[in-house]
């Protein structure tokens, strides 16, 4: 009847509803062109060429070829596009046809056609179900280490690229009154009636055109024209935000459906700068789910050979797309609804089988059948399809549907191509992201939703009706309950459908004759048959969780949507239960494969995290200044200024500060502002250490314990009135110990008067240390007075700035992490940059230069001060050997159960210093120590915290916490780091390398 | 995807608060003699199914601690009030079942 047009391929016809003869494509599949249309899938550019080949299965690299016309395609997975925006394992079912889109075929080589690994379809026998973990696993996992590189060389899917993707992704939070997910009949029926009750409707559909089901209907048929009226009437309302191309993956909290959204189908679009692709997070009011339902194949042996499809497939091919996906074709079916798609391929010009795996049809059906030139043949089933690359001929036997046995007489029928029914398997997905279980519905054979949370309504196929009207009245009843939560009333009637054809069918086991010669898959993505499914029952693997896992049945990217229901089934029939006994496996987001760039949006690279520079970042980087990244922060690490590599510079850097002056950059340091009336008495709580009686004036070094008992943090507390004190904490707390004192304040000790204000930001900070360092102060500010009277160890001073930085307030404390002698100057952050310059200028004559974080922690090594490294969350005060630090006068925060047994216990390992017994085996972090006379195994008695090399004592020295502490003064331990391989001695010293009586910084 | 309604604030993704805890302890004087309360506000916990009292700060608004009630079955968020107006001790107890 039809005949094929030029430009379309050889098996393009006259019909197709939805593609645009004016606009031809070109795509490129391994590097060969085939012409389309603009509004064809891949698929159906390749069919309409009569290609069906196009890939190699998992595990057996069987030829397989296209099977469906949606996203539950198994099989058709093709990579698209080169380079960096390489995606693999796209289906061919659901990409558009557009022009410069670059495919290749997968899991392959050399191609599809010759494919040397289809090898091990000869060994089936082997690879059954669990076949690497019994042979490669073995007894240990020393095999499985040497196998597995070349067992995922040779299985597996397409290949990502490792190149960053260039493309950009975006997020989008919309809130709709209604939103109602899938626009098949139920879908648009629902958004309609929705929008006459006057809601704001987001409609999303996963199809780049909306109609679900209705796809697969003639043109001018009541179908296509419901659809077409629908459209038009939903556009009046004006209500209805239609969005396409749009996939709801997964239902979360509070009423959140998560959407993604393919904003740019097309190469060139993103190349425009268009997203590639959005995530809507959509909250609405009330959440219409129509998702439709998903064919389900038959079982018969061959029945994964390419030319082997879903009858609904081959129905949206012809009508859709006008493409025949064979010229002589045979329909298996158990229900109505093939006889359709069989009358769609046989008006196109087809010679056209159908077999009725039931013995009584509708007359009138069968009548429609044989007018478009279908032979109907009852009770017959398909029980083989023949053919390697294509299906050339098919088995056929008689079927007992009581039964369920077939007869044992086979006849051949050459055939291209095998359409097959098995009835509806509903898309239960969304529901049971909220860990709502299916119900089995017998007399649906289906798993439809066993609920739904409030403000969530069903409609349509999904949740189990079987005929154009009912799915229409559903979704427009599930509409009226939508806006009824929306403070809305639906009051007309569901628009009229007409009479549609039915889905109802009653499902069918297994069809193959008694010595079937061909593997029956179950599975196509995964490979798995029905021997199987039989030896994973044999072995034990019978709860349907252990079948998924054992067998990897619905495991593939398309999560077994094909394939779950018959494997729930065969568990069943070999348990003796019903379906609804075994139940089925848990349902989880994604429903289609996302992205994860569409996840990350626009929070990648420089958006990660937030970037937090000091005021003298920039002079850092003029300067040679190596940032590295220390939280959100970036700090100085060290300076090329001061040597080559970073060994070098933190050398010459310490000594600067212990020979004469250096400055660093520490305002990074946590620093809050704690005022109020009860602010010493809040503190006194807070701290280990007493703070009531701080003078003004005068800064004290303090510990705050967690309510656990174990160190949360040091730092250094300033007093600077009666009611107004200046915290530091260190880099890495900041924004723990501000959550702890507003808890405190706010849970706790709800009566203190006292407000706490984070100033970390406000403040830049700098640290001056060294023998030169009073020098270098009284050139920079002559107006202070340095002396020790004036400003002593541990004295604050908030100053006004007179001379170049005239106006400037500044707080300088002269204290010390080094342990020379020092000051800290804070200047509000707009200025940090010029009274760090003015520092710089005023102290070259003394030769002050700047030291960065590795001399930093160097410096206070040597002193024995703590830091991160030994505050690590599991140590308390003794462990630290600050126990003295413990006020005996008051209690304080934590101080309870610092007194646990376990806390207390003398085995505890607690802080020691460390020192290289040979210069050639420097200590490294997180050796494992050992008494000498040990076994050089297990946990050992403690670990190396810290390290440097220490010009003071001429070796390299570490801190780390030891079972004995100092109590073990002068012995030897082992260090043994078995990532390194390494294991070394080391003398146990005072955990104080340089002027324990503290003479340099009191000056 | 909770969305806590501020009593400051006003409602707002739950991304923009941090979660502490439950919210049904109090918490003794600090003297060590009270160890044995500390070690049940600190360490004892019911885990309910259903309807539970939590600690979340506005961390990234107003950093007000709030009480959150949130029913660890269905996440729904029945009610929240500021930390400072939690209820006493005795009626943060949950009801025997």
């Amino acid at each position: 009847m039809s005949t094929a047009l030029p430009g379309g391929g050889a098996f393009r016809t006259a019909a197709g509803r939805r593609i645009d003869r004016d606009a031809p494509v070109t795509i490129h599949l391994d590097g060969r062109p085939y012409s389309g249309f603009a509004g064809d899938t891949v698929a159906a550019t390749l069919l309409a060429h009569g290609r069906h080949l196009l890939g190699r299965s998992f595990k057996y690299h069987r030829p397989r070829g296209i099977l469906a016309a949606g996203v539950e395609e198994p099989n058709a997975l093709l990579t698209v596009g080169t380079g960096a925006t390489t995606e693999p394992n796209i289906a061919a079912t659901v990409l558009e046809a557009h022009n410069g889109l670059v495919l290749r075929t997968q899991n392959a080589w050399p191609s599809v056609a010759f494919d040397l690994m289809s090898v091990t379809s000869l060994l089936s026998p082997l690879f059954v179900a669990g076949f690497y973990y019994k042979t490669f696993m073995g007894p240990t996992r020393k095999a499985w280490m040497f196998y597995e590189h070349f067992i995922r060389k040779a299985a597996g899917l397409g290949q990502a690229t490792e190149l960053p993707d260039p493309d950009r992704y975006d997020w989008h939070h919309g809130f709709p009154e209604v939103l109602v997910v899938g626009s098949g009949p139920a879908g648009l029926s629902a958004a309609l009636g929705a929008a006459r009750a006057g809601a704001d409707v987001t409609l999303v559909e996963q199809d780049f055109e909306p109609g679900g089901s209705l796809h697969g209907a003639a043109a001018d048929s009541a179908g296509a024209n419901w659809q077409a009226q629908l459209l038009a009437d939903l556009a009046d309302t004006g209500r209805v935000t239609l969005m396409t191309r749009a996939t709801a993956f997964g239902l979360y909290d509070g009423n959140t459906v998560g959407v993604i959204e393919r904003t740019a189908p097309r190469l060139a679009d993103a190349a425009r700068g268009v997203p590639r692709q959005r995530l809507h997070i959509l909250r609405a009011r009330s959440i219409i789910m129509a998702c439709g339902a998903l064919e389900r194949p038959l079982l018969f042996a061959g029945n994964d050979r390419p030319g082997v499809m879903l009858s609904g497939a081959v129905g949206t091919y012809v009508q859709r797309y006008g493409v025949m996906p064979g010229k002589r074709a045979i329909f298996n079916t158990n229900n109505d609804a093939a006889y359709n798609d069989a009358i769609a391929l046989a008006r196109a010009g087809a010679q056209v089988h159908l077999a009725d795996l039931r013995s009584v049809v509708d007359p009138a059906l069968l009548q429609q059948a044989k007018q478009a030139g279908v032979e109907t043949l009852l009770a017959t089933a398909v029980v083989q399809a023949r053919g390697a690359h294509r299906v050339h001929s098919c088995g056929l036997a008689s079927f007992d549907a009581q039964s369920g046995q077939t007869g044992t007489a086979v006849r051949t029928l050459p055939v291209d191509l095998v359409a097959m029914s098995g009835g509806w398997t509903p898309s239960v997905h969304l529901s049971s992201h909220r860990s709502i279980k299916p119900l089995y519905r017998p007399d649906l054979c289906s798993f439809v939703p066993g609920g739904f949370d409030g403000g969530h309504f069903g409609a349509g196929s999904m949740v189990g009706t079987q005929t154009l009207a009912a799915a229409v009245q559903s979704g427009w009843d599930a509409a009226r309950q939508a806006v009824q939560r929306c403070g809305r009333e639906l009051t007309g009637e569901a628009p009229a459908a007409g009479a549609h054809i039915s889905m109802a069918f009653a499902s069918v086991g297994p069809l193959r004759s008694p010595k079937p010669v061909d593997k029956t898959f179950v599975d196509f993505q995964n490979d798995v048959a029905i021997e199987d499914i039989a030896l994973a029952h044999r072995e034990g693997y019978q709860s349907v969780e252990h079948l998924k896992r054992y067998t990897t049945m619905g495991m593939g990217t398309d999560q077994g949507k094909t394939s779950n229901l018959n494997a729930l089934a065969l568990m069943a029939a070999r348990r003796g239960l019903g379906v609804a006994e075994v139940g089925t496996t848990t349902f989880r987001p994604p429903y289609t494969p996302a992205t994860i760039g569409t996840l990350a949006g626009r929070s990648v690279r420089a958006h990660l995290a937030p970037v937090r520079r000091t005021a003298m970042h920039d002079w850092h980087l003029d300067n040679g200044g190596v940032m590295m990244e220390a939280g959100y922060w970036m700090r100085p690490l060290w300076y090329r200024s001061q040597g080559a590599t970073l060994s070098q510079a933190y050398k010459a850097e310490m000594d600067t500060v212990r020979e004469g002056v250096g400055i660093a950059d520490v305002s990074t340091l946590g620093k809050i502002a704690v005022h109020g009336p009860d602010a010493a008495e809040f503190l006194n709580r807070v701290y280990a250490n007493g703070f009531a009686k701080l003078p003004v004036g005068r800064a004290r070094y303090g510990f705050m314990l967690r309510e656990d008992g174990i160190v949360m943090d040091d730092g250094t507390t300033s007093r600077l009135s009666e009611t107004e004190f200046f915290m530091t904490t260190t880099t890495a707390q900041a924004a723990r110990v501000m959550s702890h004192l507003e808890f405190l304040l706010q849970v706790v000790w709800t009566s203190l008067r006292v407000a706490v204000a984070s100033v970390s930001d406000q403040w830049a900070a700098m640290s001056l240390a060294g023998p030169r360092v009073r020098d270098v102060m009284r050139a920079a500010f002559p107006e202070l007075d340095f002396s020790n009277e004036a400003l002593p160890f541990m004295g604050v001073h908030d100053a006004t700035l007179s001379g170049a930085l005239a106006g400037v307030q500044v707080r300088i404390i002269r204290l010390t992490f080094s342990g020379e002698m020092a000051y800290e100057v804070y200047a509000p952050t707009h200025h940090g940059r010029a009274v760090w310059d003015h520092l710089l200028h005023s102290g070259a004559p003394a030769g002050i230069k700047p030291y960065g974080l590795e001399a930093l922690g160097s410096l206070r090594i040597e002193k024995g001060h703590v830091v991160g490294s030994e505050m690590d969350g599991r140590t308390t005060l003794d462990d630290l050997g600050a126990a003295k630090m413990a006020s005996a006068l008051k209690p304080f925060w934590g101080d309870a159960l610092r007194r646990s047994e376990n806390l207390v216990r003398t085995d505890r390992p607690t802080l020691v210093g460390l020192e290289a017994l040979d210069a050639n085996e420097p200590p490294n972090n997180g050796a494992i120590l050992f008494f000498a006379d040990d076994e050089v195994r297990g946990h050992g008695r403690g670990h190396i915290t810290s390290t440097t090399y220490s010009k003071a004592v001429g070796k390299a020295i570490a801190l780390g916490l030891l079972q004995g502490g100092t109590s073990r003064v002068g012995q030897t331990v082992i260090a043994a780091s078995p990532v390194h391989g390494r294991q070394y001695r080391l003398k146990v010293v005072e955990p104080c390398f340089l002027d324990a009586e503290g003479a340099r910084y009191r000056g | 995807m909770l969305r806590i309604q501020c009593p400051y604030c006003g409602t707002r993704d739950h991304d923009e608060f941090s979660y502490f805890g439950d919210a049904t302890k109090t918490y003794p004087a600090l003297d060590a003699e009270h160890h044995a309360q500390w070690v049940d506000a600190v360490y004892t916990r019911d885990n309910p199914k259903g309807e539970h009292l939590e600690f979340w700060q506005h961390t990234l608004a107003c950093r007000r601690w709030l009480v959150v009630r949130r029913n660890t079955v269905t996440h729904d968020i029945l009610a929240v009030m500021p930390a400072r107006e939690r209820p006493a001790a005795a009626a943060l107890q949950r009801p025997a079942p």
